[in-house]
């Protein structure tokens, strides 16, 4: 009988701790897969971040950093100039990454560190239950905005992609999304030529994953992934920003 | 004298602090015991510039001089502020091209020198600190000539090693200076 | 030995890390300590190694945090205002013990302060400074020779504890040229760091470098590791100098540069007929308690100078435990006391 479907190798075997209907659990899977077929699994460190995602050291098989709020990249410039031709991964959230965090990832980016940014955008806080993000929608309630996110009040949603594509030194900027089977093929190709644009030392990659929080926002699982079709998309619209025709 | 703390002080730009430098290491050739220590900081941007230099046989307790055995002065404003703590018996070195007036002080010995002008005349505008440090070698015999055109000779870079025999000159000029 | 050389401390803090075997430097420009940062941009080039400057302190910091984790020996220096912002970086990498080296060359605050000489970050470098119950080994060398000799040693300490080892200046020593004599070959300690994320090479169980744990009872039992690693490390780290102590009538305690300054004063001191002897923490923590319990009968009085408000005067009254009153001198504001003034001041409490 030959098997069509299996854990990738480069996962734990740990129940994953997420709430039904979470993505983050399907992110980490396409990163292992990844890994899995590049076979890189030895040679690869992943960073973790504060927020959702702060242990996800427990479900990769590789070697794993945890970082302070935002500070990912700085640790991971750290770990890739010790061991170069090691593959670094960061995982990081919207809080983390576009607030917190703006200095490092603008500068790890600018620097052109030669790591794999996975960019988990959920537009709202996870883990301290529901805050507004930077990425927060014009409109969406959170504990912070109780009564929308106005622009007046509270700016506008934060364009990650839109940013650090204008930087030289980040050579592969993508946005995808998790919310239906098809857009995860895409994201999981997109996270694959992330880490072979790390290999072949060319810069600093980033994959933007549209993400769904069906919890913190109050929505159900099926009614999350339509929320991100219809909602985050005309805000985030798919696609490449930068690198897509790099031979990697 | 076995022992001496020298400041020296004047204008970014004069050389202070290298002045201080090469007498600090031409007194570790001497197998002295010798600490150096700038002021630093915004003002040595375009300001004033001065550095605290100690060649001693003992072990050197702190680098920072309350008094001074000597002074070094390149311009009026290091005059004024360092007069006063420098210890009686001991010697004022001024450029009395760029310092116009003559210290107050009457238990000290005084020594004058045109170094700007006399450098202006060899053709190297520089080498003003360098007449004085003369001075103050011949004055105190702190250093050996010879230890100072050794210290030249390490604390320049190659390229520049063609100047030290003019830098000598420059030396033995403020050596053999008298008003 | 080797040539004896005449340095700036900032450099040879860098050139003995050099020789250490660091070959990672992360940092943000500040004054009065960017000659470190100059020397290593230059060193690093020629020996492959690597030199970034950093975006803020906060980057520079965590980007220590991970080479530390992928085994590296990593050195950062700033100055007080730059140390206040790694402190977040300081409680992680303690909270996940890993090795470091940082580098504070203390100016006066608070705030922005001023550039020059100060020790007011006594408090902030031995009772924690960032959040948690968490040490580091802070060594205050007194010369340039020292600064040499006590940056090595900080790396050894640091790998063989997993701890971060301060090094504790201010301007002069930073600023200061002095005589030092490298020695043809450095002492370096070989520790396997097995718990390294190097990459598994597919060889072993996964290594994860983490100071987040959520169940209490796996935390506390953290904490205690780390506090028993801190007693070890008071019990086998402590130094210390000791000067003209045994029949002493004051006995002074400074660090760093006042120690020196002090030295001078015992010199005017002896000519008045006033024996007064030294105790100067080199490390300050862990702090030579054993030092001052062996001499806290000796003298009339102890005398602690600071360049700051009072605060290693709170430990020597510690360790005195009540036996002799503690007296305290001290500038702040980059203000240096005088040899007189101490004197003055040792006059004053011995009544002469």
């Amino acid at each position: 009988m030959d098997t069509v479907f299996k854990k990738p190798h480069a996962l734990t075997d740990t129940t994953m701790h997420y709430c039904p209907g979470c993505t983050h659990g399907i992110a980490h899977r396409l990163i292992a897969e990844v890994i899995d077929e590049l076979g890189i699994e030895g040679k690869t460190v992943g960073v973790s971040p504060v927020g959702c995602a702060y242990n996800n050291y427990i479900y990769f098989n590789c070697d794993m950093v945890q970082a302070a709020h935002g500070r990912a990249p700085a640790v991971a410039t750290g770990i890739k100039r010790v061991h170069p031709d090691n593959f670094v991964f960061t995982y990081q959230g919207d809080g983390d990454l576009a607030a917190i965090g703006t200095a490092e990832i603008v500068h790890a980016a600018t620097r052109g560190e030669k790591i794999t940014v996975i960019f988990i955008n959920n537009a709202i806080y996870g883990m301290t239950s529901g805050q507004m993000a930077p990425t927060t929608l014009i409109g969406q309630v959170t504990t912070t905005s109780p009564f929308g996110r106005k622009p007046e009040l509270h700016g506008y949603p934060v364009k990650v992609c839109e940013l650090l594509s204008t930087l030289e030194g980040a050579v592969y900027v993508e946005r995808v999304s998790l919310h239906d089977v098809k857009n995860i093929k895409n994201a999981k190709s997109a996270i694959k030529k992330a880490f072979k644009v790390q290999a072949a030392g060319l810069g600093f990659s980033i994959v933007e994953v549209l993400s769904s929080c069906p919890t913190n926002w109050g929505i159900n699982p099926v009614g999350a992934l339509e929320w991100i079709k219809d909602k985050m998309i005309p805000v985030y619209p798919l696609g490449n920003f930068k690198g897509k025709d790099l031979e990697v | 004298m076995a022992d001496q703390q020298i400041i020296i002080s004047g204008f970014g730009g004069q050389g202070i602090l290298s002045a201080g430098r090469i007498l600090a290491y031409a007194g570790m050739l001497e197998k002295k015991n010798v600490s150096w220590l700038p002021s630093y900081g915004p003002e040595m941007r375009g300001g004033t510039a001065n550095c605290h230099v100690i060649i001693s046989d003992e072990a050197v307790g702190s680098p920072i001089l309350n008094s001074a055995t000597s002074l070094i002065v390149m311009n009026g404003p290091s005059l004024d502020k360092f007069e006063g703590i420098v210890e009686s018996g001991g010697i004022i070195i001024k450029d009395s091209s760029l310092v116009e007036r003559d210290p107050n002080r009457k238990d000290v010995q005084v020594y004058g020198i045109p170094a700007t002008k006399v450098a202006f005349e060899m053709g190297n505008p520089t080498f003003a600190n360098i007449i004085l440090l003369g001075k103050l070698i011949e004055v105190t015999k702190i250093i050996s000539k010879e230890a100072f055109e050794e210290a030249l000779k390490k604390t320049l870079p190659a390229k520049k090693h063609h100047m030290i025999p003019d830098e000598m000159k420059a030396l033995e000029y403020g050596m053999h200076y008298s008003a | 030995m080797g040539e004896k050389l005449l340095m700036k401390g900032n450099e040879v803090i860098a050139e003995a890390a050099l020789r250490a075997g660091c070959r990672h430097y992360f940092g943000y420009p500040i004054t009065p300590q960017t000659e470190i940062a100059h020397y290593m941009a230059k060193k690093m080039n020629e020996l492959g190694g690597t030199f970034v400057q950093a975006e803020s302190e906060v980057a520079a910091i965590n980007m220590v945090y991970g080479a530390a984790s992928a085994g590296a020996r990593v050195l950062t220096s700033s100055s007080s205002p730059g140390i206040s912002l790694k402190q977040e970086g300081l409680s992680y990498i303690a909270g996940a013990e890993l090795p470091a080296v940082v580098v504070n060359i203390v100016r006066c605050g608070p705030g922005l302060g001023g550039i020059l000489p100060a020790q007011c970050d006594y408090f902030q470098a031995v009772k924690g400074g960032g959040h948690g119950d968490y040490k580091m080994v802070v060594l205050a060398p007194s010369s340039v020779q020292e600064l040499y000799e006590l940056t090595v040693e900080a790396f050894n300490i640091a790998d063989r504890y997993r701890i971060v080892s301060m090094i504790m200046g201010d301007g002069i020593l930073g600023q200061m040229m002095e005589v030092v004599e490298f020695k043809d070959k450095e002492n370096i300690e070989k520790v396997e760091k097995n718990w390294a994320t190097t990459g598994t090479q597919m060889k072993r169980e996964h290594n994860t470098i983490t100071s987040i744990y959520i169940e209490p009872e796996i935390l506390e039992k953290h904490n205690q590791k780390l506090q028993a690693k801190f007693a070890l490390i008071a019990e086998k780290e402590t130094r210390v100098e000791s000067y003209n102590c045994e029949d002493a009538d004051i006995i002074v305690t400074a660090f760093g540069t006042v120690a020196r300054i002090v030295k001078n004063v015992i010199k005017m001191a002896q000519k008045e007929g006033i024996k007064v002897g030294l105790i100067r923490p080199i490390t300050l923590w862990p702090f030579p308690v054993k030092e001052f319990e062996k001499y806290a009968d000796v003298p009339k009085a102890f005398l602690s100078v600071e360049l700051n408000a009072g605060q290693m005067v709170e430990d020597v009254k510690l360790a005195v435990n009540g036996k002799r009153p503690v007296h305290f001198y001290g500038r702040m504001g980059g203000m240096i006391p005088t040899q007189k003034e101490i004197l003055d001041k040792i006059k004053e409490i011995l009544n002469k």
